[in-house]
């Protein structure tokens, strides 16, 4: 058995749990918040994705008692008072899910995206890594960049969409 | 999953100590761990969680080398400015492994440790594998082995070792440090990787309980002229079928120097010494290039499934080789 407290979309929970409870099985088994969704439980999928202090990891391989002291934000933490978090809104406009499964993931990971872009982070597509990274991402950086979230419908291009609209507004050229 | 305790210490002799109890076995972030923990594969009694000692720095050596510390998350190691700027093939290795979620998990200490993806390894209804229960036999060699090794094999296992990151570092001669209870040790990527040999189920020299803390770079020539291409069953979030790390010195076209390691066709990264011999000294034009390519696989052994691999790594040095040199 474990102690851990941990804050989870700006609240404190102190939990008492077997040591085996991953970040996801507490959140949606211990904790109510079903948001976040357990696609293969492995690593492999991506449905479970949420930020630990501002990055985006799999909850699925996350043993709980190692986020103790950290700040998590699922799905339900990104929407405020005023309304839907603008990155929600914008995969509302470009329909960008089907069956919505993999989308609390989807969206978690755009968040984090976002930011990697603004650290100009570097992935597998980009020309040249000893180069500043050149603004505006294309596509192909953003396909890969979100390779770690699969959608069985295939929603992609829609996803990209809305990618692109919030990205557009919010990154700007260095 | 088994059960265990679980300890987070601060600091590394706390750790070590923790680490010598039987079953004991330390945490990164568990992206390998946790899944053969939930394949039942690997049953840790006591986990020692690692993320608290002070080893997640990327510090510059005395001799203009750098210091990567265990801890390093592989994507702050890809995109920390000393990496990109003077190993940028590390950087490329980094990033091409796995999705942005997990190299925002794992370590540097982890990714040298993780082990094979042989299924007949992760998957515990299989009764035999070597590696996994020794003396039990190898379910790949007259099974599905399209994934498997064509170098390095032995009658005991033909398993690849899935590292990207590892491919990198051998090229860039690069030397895992090491601590256990009575002090410090090095050992140089070229020989941390085991071949499987008669004991497949011991993939590195480390020896139970030991920590590694860190990987040393040595200073190269090689920043403007390398290159890490994987070849892959899909464009992202695959392993390897066939990778190769290039990484040249050159004074116009003759190479002064240079490295050819491939990835996903051997127990570890493969040093193609044939292709490094031809290049040396070459004036490098597409005869060299062809010669090199050719010789990258010499020796090689395919299984029934994997014949494949063996044009396939040909064409990526040669791909390679063209690119590093911007040919
Ligand atoms: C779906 C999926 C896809 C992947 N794709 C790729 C890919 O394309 N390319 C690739 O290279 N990798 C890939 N990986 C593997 C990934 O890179 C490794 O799982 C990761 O690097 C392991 O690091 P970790 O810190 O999470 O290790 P952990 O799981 O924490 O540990 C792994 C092992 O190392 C030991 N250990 C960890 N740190 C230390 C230390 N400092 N000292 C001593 N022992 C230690 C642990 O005891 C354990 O035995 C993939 C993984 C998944 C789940
Ligand atoms: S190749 Fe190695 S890991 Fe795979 S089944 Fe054979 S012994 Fe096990
Ligand atoms: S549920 Fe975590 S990656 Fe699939
Ligand atoms: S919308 Fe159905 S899995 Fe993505």
């Amino acid at each position: 058995m474990v102690s851990t407290t941990l804050h989870i979309n700006g609240e404190e929970h102190h939990l008492h749990l077997d040591s085996r409870v991953t970040l996801l099985d507490a959140l949606r088994e211990h904790l109510g918040l079903t948001g976040t969704k357990k696609g293969c439980d492995r690593g492999q999928c991506g449905a479970c994705t949420v930020l630990i202090d501002g990055r985006r990891v799999n909850a699925c391989l996350t043993l709980v008692a190692t986020v103790t002291g950290r700040s998590v934000t699922t799905i339900e933490g990104l929407a405020s008072v005023d309304g839907l978090h603008p990155i929600q809104e914008a995969f509302l406009k470009h329909d960008g899910f089907q069956c919505g499964y993999c989308t609390p993931g989807q969206i978690c990971s755009v968040v984090a995206l976002l930011t990697e872009l603004k650290d100009q982070t570097v992935s597998t597509v980009t020309a040249d890594v000893r180069q500043p990274l050149s603004f505006p991402a294309t596509d192909e950086e953003i396909r890969e960049r979100m390779s770690g979230n699969l959608c069985r419908c295939g929603a992609y291009p829609l996803i990209l969409a809305a990618i692109r609209e919030v990205m557009d507004g919010t990154v700007q050229q260095p | 999953m088994n059960p265990f305790q679980f300890y987070r210490p601060t600091d590394a002799h706390h750790a070590l100590e923790l680490g010598s109890a039987p079953g004991a076995q330390f945490l990164g972030g568990g992206t390998n761990l946790v899944d053969l923990m939930k394949g039942g594969v690997a049953q840790p009694r006591r986990i020692i969680d690692l993320t608290g000692l002070p080893y997640a720095r990327v510090e510059r050596l005395a001799d203009g080398g750098v210091r990567i510390g265990a801890l390093v998350r592989n994507s702050d190691a890809a995109n920390h400015p000393l990496v990109r700027e003077h190993y940028p093939l590390l950087t490329q290795a980094l990033v091409s492994g796995a999705s942005a979620q997990l190299r925002n998990m794992a370590t540097v200490g982890g990714n040298l440790l993780q082990r094979t993806r042989c299924s007949y390894f992760t998957d515990t209804s299989f009764t035999m594998c070597n590696k996994r229960v020794p003396g039990s036999g190898c379910a790949a060699r007259d099974g599905f082995n399209r994934m498997h090794a064509i170098l390095g094999t032995s009658e005991a296992c033909v398993a690849t070792n899935p590292s990207d990151m590892s491919v990198a570092l051998t090229a860039l001669d690069a030397v895992v440090q090491v601590q256990n209870l009575s002090g410090f040790r090095s050992i140089p990527m070229a020989t941390f990787l085991r071949l499987p040999g008669q004991t497949p189920e011991r993939d590195t020299e480390l020896k139970p309980g030991e920590l590694i803390v860190g990987v040393d770079l040595p200073a190269n020539p090689f920043a403007s002229h390398s290159i890490y291409l994987k070849v892959r069953d899909r464009a992202s979030y695959a392993f390897a079928l066939v990778s190769v790390a290039v990484a040249l010195d050159l004074e116009g076209a003759r190479v002064r120097d240079c490295r050819v390691v491939l990835g996903g066709v051997a127990p570890k990264p493969w040093r193609a010494l044939d292709s490094e011999a031809t290049l040396r000294n070459s004036e490098l034009d597409e005869m060299v290039i062809g010669r090199a390519a050719q010789g990258s696989t010499s020796g090689a052994q395919p299984l029934t499934y994997n014949a494949f691999k063996v044009e396939l790594a040909q064409r990526a040095v040669g791909r390679a080789l063209r690119r590093a040199a911007r040919i």
